[in-house]
């Protein structure tokens, strides 16, 4: 148990560590009914001194989360599998409806509305930063 | 005197320019009145109903093109039409949104209906056959094609992003963009509600 606790101390500690600088703020994912995916939205800081590369997601809560972008063209709707998201130091990115989002598949267990689900973020170099979800509505805006 | 006549003369013609000004609609989204086909079809609503555009006269209809597994824009847009409805006078009471599948195998009646009554009373979900679906989306040009599915059979499909709105009598009225706001789509419905006198 203590090994455990001292496990996760240092594993938060290394996290913050390789993560510093970078926070997430305005996470929320509008759950849909009839299983089908979720759209992830949140704003991510990069206060760090070096620019950042945003190269995956991943929940416990999901069987797989894929970085997305919807593409607007000639009147029609795409969206596009992403594979890294760059963040100049300094800079901001916002995931937001209708543009970059997180494709969150496949729940594995009921998601409630109201409740928060850690989404933990992957950087080039291997640093991760977790954030928690509030969980929205169909109708959430 | 003429010179005070023709100052008056002048100035009525202006007044009457300024209430026919006043009396012509102004629409924040785009306006293709008449300019494209009658709603016309056949699909089966989302209860299992066989249903055709006769089904929906006498209301305002809004068609939009998408699928379920389409996590962004697709819902973003019910939940922006759910906005503007509830924001209309009448609340969306002489309002239907038909959202009709474009993927037609993932999309099964049943999770249609568990799909669009999470959006709200007005929305009603629309399954065809692939010649239904055929001759609806070649009807208002939408386009729709599928991507290549991955090692789990989950593919991507590209879509129309209008809305189209038809009256009552089912005349091809309005078309909205994803960039239409909320408020234009709610100020817009009532000016249609009030043409149709409900």
């Amino acid at each position: 148990m203590a090994r455990l606790a001292a496990l996760i101390v240092s594993a938060l500690f290394a996290s913050s560590v390789w993560a510093a600088g970078i926070t997430v703020s305005g996470a929320w994912i509008r759950h849909l009914p009839a299983g089908v995916p979720a759209g992830g939205y949140f704003t991510l800081y990069n206060q760090s001194k070096d620019a950042i590369a945003l190269v995956g997601a991943r929940s416990p809560d999901y069987t797989m989360v894929m970085l997305h972008k919807t593409v607007e063209e000639g009147g029609t709707s795409r969206m596009l599998a992403v594979d890294r998201i760059e963040v100049p130091a300094g800079g901001a990115v916002t995931f937001h409806p209708g543009g970059y989002h997180l494709m969150l598949m496949h729940a594995k267990h009921e998601i409630k509305l109201g409740s928060r689900i850690p989404v933990t973020l992957v950087f080039s170099g291997g640093a991760k930063v977790t954030a928690q979800f509030e969980v929205r509505g169909p109708t959430a805006r | 005197m003429l010179q005070r006549l023709m100052r008056l003369l002048a100035m009525l013609a202006a007044c009457a320019a300024l209430a026919a000004c006043s009396h012509k609609v102004q629409w924040r989204t785009d306006n293709i009145d008449g300019l494209m086909p009658t709603l016309d079809f056949h699909m089966t609503d989302d209860s299992g109903k066989a249903v055709t555009a006769q089904t929906y006269r006498g209301k305002i209809v809004l068609l939009y093109f998408g699928y379920t597994n389409c996590p962004d824009v697709c819902p973003t847009t019910l939940a922006k039409l759910a906005q503007a409805l509830k924001n209309t006078k009448n609340h969306g009471a002489d309002i239907q949104v038909l959202f009709v599948t474009v993927d037609p195998k993932r999309d099964s009646v049943s999770r249609m209906h568990t799909y669009v009554r999470a959006f709200g009373p007005w929305f009603v979900g629309l399954v065809g056959t692939p010649d239904e679906l055929r001759d609806l989306t070649k009807r208002y040009r939408v386009t729709y094609s599928y991507g290549k599915p991955d090692k789990d059979g989950n593919y991507e499909v590209t879509h129309s992003s209008a809305v189209f709105v038809f009256d009552g009598s089912g005349r091809s009225r309005l078309i909205m963009v994803p960039h239409d706001a909320a408020d234009a789509i709610t100020a817009d419905l009532d000016q249609l509600a009030a043409q149709s006198g409900s």
